[in-house]
């Protein structure tokens, strides 16, 4: 039997899992009624793979847009296995965005690691929008992972050039979104926006998702917390081995998620963010 | 599998609202900081980042996270920050205080079950606490305390924060808002923020963390009756799935549904579900859901699902208190486009009856323009009429948002729905198709048998023989083309089913061309009719007696003679090559094909 077929018998999630899985189905559903051409970003990290269960949630087993996985290049390798396993099972329509000029010019984090995230990550997306005339792009970002992502709209435009203003950010109320947009210009889709980091794991836990297993502790004492990049990307230690594990490690920490994320520091995140990263 | 609520914890969210530099910020950094709440190394990252810049740390920081927030000293915009506390999750959302963000602070509050309104001891009310409580109100947010902030700069007397309170609740009583509680804080240094301080000896009430603790989770509107507006109708497979959240009430599996404003209805067949192991029965309000019906009927985004004997009231009128946050202002006779629930359509401002002047909750006389940032009392009217509620009966089908041409710039909640001048036709086709005796083929049937769907189309504008001589081209041009279409002229009922009328009954013979529209288009066929036989014609009249099918109206002439048109031609123009691109348009609007509106796609070849 695959590992990517749910086992456990079950009839859904309830209480707080539920309310939040709610709003992000509703949030899927308006982005797939009000944009004709959107695509979904999937990472294979815990937070997109959610948000792509999400989507076969909101859609019955459908995924009805295309999947991109912008490839640095510099993934760690079961990244790509368990790419395209969870591909070919669920029948997705993946596509990988990548760019290749910059890889050509030998783009890598010893240059930067600012300079090399914009290269790969925002440019990669950012062009790869632009060719395909993506008008809506989805991703599984979260308000708790750090504080520019805090401020951010569930629908969030990106201007011309990709960039965001987060000084002018459209008014957000009852379940009504910036939906209409000047020709152009792209909306972020943010349907993960008030979930936690535990609460991810909740329901990675309670919907029996197939996750990656470089978040576990694998024998030698050490997990993934948050996944990139293989140069930027650092494990910490730990002796979670199960989702029981995990959850119960999140309730006694006090380090945060992306601490073992190497652009994040000094004010990394900020400056990416506003040019139009993740 | 371990079981979910293995600790059920409450979730609340909570806005901290007030004037700028009254402290919110300070407020949120102190509760954090005192509780443990902050991840290892903030308050250090935050000291290193003051120390470098040359300044002191300030609780405030914490949570401005913007580089030119900490320059200008203000919060740019909402941030969520999460905080739990005595079995109970907290999302606080921290709105800015800053007048040009007001909507920042909305957008904050529309989310949020319980407010703390933060005010200066040394400031006392200002324009923005005002301006804040009144747009807590109108947002729904019903439970607020106030914390009366920077005690410590006005020695901790009880005669102020007592002051203050009397005035601050009266104003908020004004507003139909009772505040749970005041507290003295000083948030810089700590007081009454956590625990209770020694320095107001005189205070004998909760502090802002307790305070938080004894707000009440929001009682969930299960038990109202249903409301299901229509998010998109799927047909990704053999099901044909309405897709939606419950607003109100509940559904279950063989419930009878009626749709509004279309008055469709169906039985609950299926309640869809992905990875449930056994069928789903029922949905509840707030739960995002799929249904699929006993029969194919056509309904689309926008209707809402209701039981027949709850039914939300249907109209184009609506008087309304609206918040205004474009930067163009609003303008009596100005267009824009309303969302309600998920209903999209255009509407006029009709009047203006009076701005609130939030400072004094006074009526200011009358103005033809909303202004950014003001609040008024207008009498909006939509071009379809829509399903709606009063906003104090049901939340989501009472309010509104204003979009101005790309942007949302305004939220509106519904305080009275007005009857208009169809409201009594509308009654009649409502009773009229609740009771329709069908036969077992439906529209769809129809439309899958003769290869288009049933429209009315309408000629208006022009010279009589100029509307009769583009009619008929239409007729012969459809019927070659292999679609059913029929010329109904209207005066051709006059010598038989209108021949007890007066010819002076405008009204009734419209009326009477409606409903023998109505069971043409019902037939399936596309119905062509001029109208110029008519002395006064009521599209709208019809339109209201054939609602929900399609009324295609072709004006010939100046366009300003019939806005609602949606083709304008030439009285001049050819009636062949009218006719010929007149057909092009249906067929590009869709109306020449069978499909009816479901949200398909095609799987993409596999790329790996």
């Amino acid at each position: 039997m695959s590992v990517l077929t749910p086992t456990a018998a079950r009839s859904g999630v309830a209480g707080h899992l539920r309310q939040l899985e709610d709003q992000s189905v509703y949030i899927l559903r308006e982005a797939y009624r009000h944009f004709d051409n959107l695509c979904m970003l999937w990472s294979m990290g815990k937070d997109s793979t959610v948000l792509l269960w999400l989507a076969r949630k909101a859609f019955f087993g459908h995924v009805p847009f295309p999947l991109v996985h912008v490839d640095t290049s510099y993934k760690i390798p079961e990244m790509i296995a368990y790419r395209d396993r969870v591909a070919r099972e669920w029948g997705l329509n993946l596509l990988i965005a990548q760019n290749k000029d910059a890889l050509a010019n030998g783009m890598n984090h010893t240059l930067g690691r600012v300079v090399c995230c914009t290269a790969l990550k925002t440019n990669g997306l950012k062009d790869f929008v632009a060719e395909r005339g993506y008008t809506a792009v989805i991703l599984g970002i979260r308000a708790d992972e750090e504080g520019t992502r805090a401020k951010e709209r569930y629908f969030s435009p990106r201007d011309h050039h990709g960039e965001w203003d987060f000084r002018d950010q459209p008014p957000e109320l009852w379940g009504q979104f910036k939906t209409s947009f000047p020709e152009g210009t792209h909306i972020r889709v943010h349907p993960l926006l008030d979930w936690r980091e535990i609460d991810v794991w909740e329901y990675i836990r309670a919907e029996n998702i197939p996750i990656i297993d470089l978040y576990f502790n694998r024998g030698d004492g050490t997990r993934y917390r948050s996944l990139g990049c293989a140069p930027c990307t650092f494990a910490i230690r730990s002796t979670a081995k199960s989702l029981d594990d995990i959850i119960e490690e999140l309730r006694q920490t006090t380090v945060a998620e992306r601490s073992g994320r190497a652009q994040d520091e000094g004010r990394g995140m900020e400056v990416l963010r506003k040019d139009g990263y993740m | 599998m371990v079981a979910l609520s293995d600790r059920a914890m409450e979730h609340l969210s909570i806005v901290v609202v007030g004037h700028v530099d009254h402290g919110k910020s300070t407020l949120l950094g102190r509760l954090y900081a005192d509780t443990g709440s902050l991840p290892d190394g903030r308050i250090e990252k935050v000291q290193a980042i003051c120390q470098q810049q040359g300044k002191e740390f300030e609780f405030a920081f914490l949570f401005d996270t913007f580089l030119e927030e900490q320059e200008q000293g203000i919060t740019i915009d909402t941030a969520r920050t999460f905080f739990s506390w005595d079995s109970r999750e907290y999302v606080i959302i921290d709105a800015p205080g800053h007048k040009e963000f007001l909507k920042n602070m909305v957008s904050g509050a529309a989310r949020a079950e319980a407010a703390l309104l933060v005010i200066d001891a040394q400031e006392g009310v200002q324009e923005q606490s005002r301006k804040h409580a009144h747009l807590l109100a109108m947002l729904g947010v019903r439970q607020v305390a106030v914390v009366v902030n920077k005690m410590d700069l006005v020695a901790y007397r009880q005669e102020i924060f007592a002051s203050i309170e009397d005035e601050y609740r009266a104003f908020l009583t004004k507003l139909g808002v009772t505040p749970e509680r005041f507290i003295p804080v000083s948030a810089k240094l700590g007081d009454n923020v956590v625990s209770r301080s020694a320095r107001t000896p005189w205070y004998t009430g909760p502090s802002v963390l307790e305070a938080l603790g004894l707000f009440q989770k929001e009682i969930p509107q299960e038990d109202q009756p249903l409301r299901f507006p229509v998010q998109d109708v799927y047909k990704f497979d053999s099901r044909r799935i309405l897709a939606g959240r419950i607003a109100a009430g509940r559904i279950r599996v063989g419930d009878r549904l009626v749709f509004a404003p279309s008055n469709k209805t169906a039985r609950v067949k299926t309640i869809e579900g992905f990875n449930v192991d056994s069928p789903l029965l029922e949905g509840a309000a707030r739960q995002s859901i799929g249904v699929t019906l006993d029969e194919q009927i056509f309904v689309e985004r926008g209707e809402v699902a209701c039981q027949e004997e709850f039914a939300p009231q249907v109209s184009t009128t609506l008087r309304c208190n609206v918040f205004w946050l474009g930067a163009r202002p609003l303008e009596i006779g100005c267009r824009y486009l309303v969302r309600l629930a998920t209903r999209e359509v255009a509407c006029e401002v009709v009047a203006i009856h009076h701005v609130i002047d939030v400072s004094e909750l006074d009526v200011q006389e009358t103005r033809t323009l909303l202004l950014k940032n003001e609040v008024g009392e207008l009498t909006i009217r939509t071009k379809a009429p829509v399903a709606v509620d009063r906003s104090s009966d049901f939340e989501a089908t009472g309010r509104f948002v204003l979009v101005d041409q790309c942007d949302v710039s305004g939220g509106g909640i519904v305080t009275e729905v007005l009857l208009d001048e169809h409201a009594s036709l509308r009654e009649e086709a409502r009773r009229r198709d609740l009771s329709w005796v069908a036969g077992d083929v439906g529209p769809e049937a129809r439309a899958a048998h003769y290869g288009h769907r049933a429209a009315l189309v309408l000629l208006t504008g022009a010279a009589p023989n100029a509307q009769s001589a583009l009619a008929r081209r239409l007729e012969d041009h459809l019927v070659a083309d292999g679609r059913h279409t029929y010329l109904l002229a209207p005066e051709n009922l006059w010598r038989g089913l209108d021949a007890d009328l007066l010819s002076a009954d405008d009204r009734e013979l419209v009326r009477r061309f409606g409903e023998v529209t109505r069971l043409l288009i019902d037939t399936g066929m596309i119905v062509v009719s001029p109208t110029s036989a008519f002395r006064r014609f009521d599209p709208d009249a019809v339109r209201t007696l054939l609602h929900p099918a399609t009324v295609f109206m072709v004006h010939m002439g100046e366009p300003e003679a019939n806005p609602d048109a949606d083709v304008v031609l030439e009285a001049s123009d050819d009636p062949n090559a009218a006719a010929t691109n007149l057909i092009e348009e249906l067929k590009r609007r869709g109306l020449l094909a069978y499909t009816l509106g479901e949200k398909r796609f095609e799987y993409a070849s596999y790329t790996i």
